[in-house]
């Protein structure tokens, strides 16, 4: 499977098309500027701990030791506009307001256990959101933010060099292709 | 002495830049073009318009992993704000841009909309191309005739089967032998396995509705013979074929063609020449060579020949012949009726579906392979059974969805992760190649004021979709699902994407081959009714489109064409 799959099953998953990439062909003037013009330091570690809840560490490496945070803000700077870069950046303090008012605390500032509670149940809120809008791919309506990071959370660790060769299993020059073999239950997908 | 009031023609160097044969265009049909004049003696210059690529050295993301890629692999806002056309090509992405155009070098006039695909490089677009290599069959050949449109064409099947033959030994064509009327078996490769939904769709599909879904017949080298040994090429399945691929495992001119006709000593290569217009001898009543402008220098040269072969990619053979005037052909050469640039045709790829399939969770496959399956053409074939005219042939996979959350608990988290890694269940999907009816309404033509920044009038393309195009999207669509529900696949969804013609990348016709000068452009053997010693055989020679890909018909034409016109030089009557 290619990466432009790839791209489409993260569509798939999330319910709704991709945002970034070549799904989206929206104007934008901010095609000069870099991640460091719209991200702090302090949003890259908020972003890797966004990823590390939604793909920790376990037996095998997690979001963080895949630079996760680094790469959404780069890949946003470059590759989203305006609407979605914005929605992006608010969503930010939409996430630390959602945790003040659940547990009375920032985002950074909860347990690993209330964190990944509280994702659980903004995750749900996205999809609906999304079903309320059947058919809409977020050109018309802005994005929901936690569609835009779970989805790049899930693209910057699926094409890491530890989510690729250590998470899903890489077999860059395969030799012979096999159109039929055994699964077992628990082997991951050829990255 | 030539004509010199139409063309400015540069006689100094006659000798020095003069040869056996001239082939415009380094592309599919141009690289194969360039090796059988080679191989049969000839001093050969190939005109290539963009610049030189090497195998491997000129491949700079081959080897790259994933991670490597800055944008892993997606496009930028900057590049798809500069590149809204190009970037819309199939394959087109951060790992492969550098083999396409871009928007702003290359203007064009589209008066109704038009994707118009080029990789300008040698090698052209066969480093890009899809490499689906199923053959014709006699019932394409002879549609238009038996359903009136288009014209005759002036072969059938029987006077092209030896030459795809020829072109499938050297190129290397996995299939398997099914036996299908309407996809002809070739001389293949061991074919690529079916896994095990495909398999299920292929039982369903005979058993039910009597259609063939079989492995597709690609350009891959999935066990090399001889030939393909000393061309250094095997395929190693790493599905990565249009960065440029360092085994030579798909074909290219780069990787084939090219360096076959290199190793006679008769080969030279031109990079950065774009071709002005062809050179038209009023005396002795042929073409003479080739006007020649630098890409960077803008210097002026002329170069010259025996025999031309145009291989320009359809749209700019058409181009150049328009802009090649004289006292004899002011509207273009060999153009004495006007329909040069006229009944351009493509490929209508407007649909597509599909859906999931229940169960096979034991089964998977190892890793991935870089080819379809295919459903051969199976409307029209003896008589008209639909209300459209022409067929159409079906593209087909299945696969274990990655990355997918259906029915994944919990959504965040390490059991999350966990779940999200493994494949999950089959998806599958079917999309149309379908033939379109080549009417005198489309056409290009070149721009009377507009001009390119080397002084060559713009192409104006004015080519759009009719009914016929309509009614046959909505016959893929009804007979897809149907199929797909038949073999137990839900929620088969769809539609027509409503693409401009063009972004198929099948552009055709506009110099079409025909029995009658009064009716087409080129004779049975691709020369200009009027001007014999020039050949054009890439796709813009089509009398029709057929339903199956064009390229490998286009190595066959041009690799006939060739053997053709060494024949008739060596009787003296070229």
């Amino acid at each position: 499977m290619n990466r432009r799959e790839l791209i489409k099953q993260i569509a798939l998953l999330t319910g709704t098309a991709v945002i970034g990439g070549e799904f989206f062909l929206a104007g934008c003037k901010n095609e000069d500027k870099t991640s460091a013009d719209f991200f702090s330091d302090k949003d890259i570690l908020f972003f890797d701990e966004v990823a590390e809840t939604i793909l920790p560490k376990t037996n095998t490496p997690g979001a963080k030791d895949a630079e996760v945070g680094k790469f959404m803000v780069s890949y946003s700077a470059d590759c989203y506009d305006e609407l979605q870069l914005k929605t992006l950046k608010d969503g930010i303090n939409k996430l630390n307001d959602a945790a003040g008012k659940k547990y009375g605390n920032d985002f950074m500032k909860i347990t690993a256990t209330q964190k990944q509670e509280l994702l659980t149940g903004i995750d749900a809120e996205a999809k609906k959101y999304y079903e309320k809008s059947t058919g809409q791919t977020g050109k018309e309506q802005p994005p929901h933010y936690f569609t835009l990071m779970k989805q790049l959370v899930l693209l910057g660790f699926f094409t890491s060099k530890p989510g690729v060769t250590q998470v899903l299993r890489y077999n860059p020059v395969p030799g012979k292709y096999q159109g039929c073999i055994d699964y077992k239950e628990g082997e991951t997908s050829w990255a | 002495m030539p004509d010199t009031t139409r063309v400015n023609i540069n006689t100094t160097g006659v000798e020095q830049n003069s040869y056996d044969a001239i082939v415009i265009g380094s592309g599919i049909s141009g690289g194969w073009a360039a090796k059988e004049l080679c191989e049969k003696g000839l001093k050969t210059l190939v005109l290539e318009r963009g610049r030189n690529i090497e195998h491997i050295k000129d491949y700079p993301t081959m080897n790259k992993a994933p991670w490597e890629f800055e944008h892993r692999g997606s496009m930028t806002k900057k590049l798809l704000n500069e590149n809204p056309l190009i970037s819309k090509a199939a394959g087109y992405d951060e790992t492969t841009q550098h083999f396409f155009v871009k928007d702003k070098d290359h203007p064009y006039i589209q008066e109704k909309p038009f994707d118009w695909i080029r990789g300008y490089q040698v090698g052209g677009k066969s480093l890009i191309w899809g490499r689906a290599c199923a053959r014709w069959s006699e019932t394409d050949f002879t549609s238009p005739q038996r359903y009136g449109y288009a014209i005759d064409w002036p072969i059938r099947y029987n006077d092209i089967a030896s030459w795809y033959s020829h072109v499938e030994k050297f190129i290397g064509v996995c299939g398997t032998k099914d036996g299908i009327e309407s996809m002809p078996d070739g001389e293949f490769l061991i074919g690529y396995e079916l896994n095990c939904v495909e398999q299920h769709l292929k039982e369903v599909i005979w058993e039910k509705f009597k259609r063939h879904y079989v492995s597709g017949r690609w350009a891959q080298v999935t066990d090399p013979n001889e030939i393909q040994k000393q061309q250094g090429r095997y395929c190693l399945n790493r599905n990565l074929c249009m960065r440029g691929c360092p085994f030579g495992g798909y074909f290219s001119s780069i990787t084939s063609t090219l360096p076959w006709a290199r190793q006679t000593g008769n080969l030279s290569v031109q990079p950065h020449a774009v071709v002005h217009s062809v050179i038209y001898d009023e005396k002795k009543e042929k073409a003479i060579g080739v006007k020649v402008i630098d890409a960077n220098t803008m210097k002026t040269t002329d170069y010259f020949a025996r025999i031309i072969f145009i291989n320009a990619s359809a749209l700019n053979s058409n181009l150049i012949l328009l802009n090649s005037l004289s006292n004899r052909f002011p509207n273009g050469l060999g153009n004495d009726n006007g329909l040069m640039g006229k009944f351009i045709c493509h490929h209508n790829y407007r649909a597509g579906i599909g859906g999931e399939i229940d169960g096979f969770r034991d089964k998977y496959y190892k890793v991935s392979k870089p080819a379809e399956c295919i459903i051969a053409n199976f409307r029209n074939l003896h008589k008209q059974d639909t209300d459209f005219l022409g067929g159409y042939v079906i593209y087909s996979g299945a696969y274990r969805e990655k990355l997918s959350d259906k029915g994944i608990q919990p959504t965040i988290g390490a059991n999350f992760k966990k779940a999200i890694s493994e494949p999950g269940g089959w998806g599958g999907y079917m999309y149309m190649q379908g033939e379109t009816i080549p009417k005198e309404a489309n056409h290009v033509r070149l721009s009377k004021d507009k001009k390119d920044q080397w002084g060559i009038p713009l192409l104006i393309t004015s080519v759009g979709y009719d009914d016929n195009d309509d009614k046959m999207v909505k016959d893929f669509l009804e007979q897809g699902k149907a199929m797909m529900e038949a073999a137990g696949f839900k929620n088969v969804r769809g539609g027509d994407n409503k693409q401009a013609p063009g972004l198929d990348i099948h552009e055709m016709g506009g110099i079409r081959m025909g029995h009658d000068p009064k009716t087409s452009l080129l004779n049975e053997w691709n020369q200009l009714h009027q001007c014999k010693n020039v050949f054009v055989t890439d796709g813009a020679c089509m009398t029709s489109t057929g339903s199956q890909s064009p390229s490998i018909l286009y190595m066959a034409f041009t690799a006939r064409a060739v053997n053709h016109a060494v024949e008739e030089m060596k009787k003296g009557n070229l």
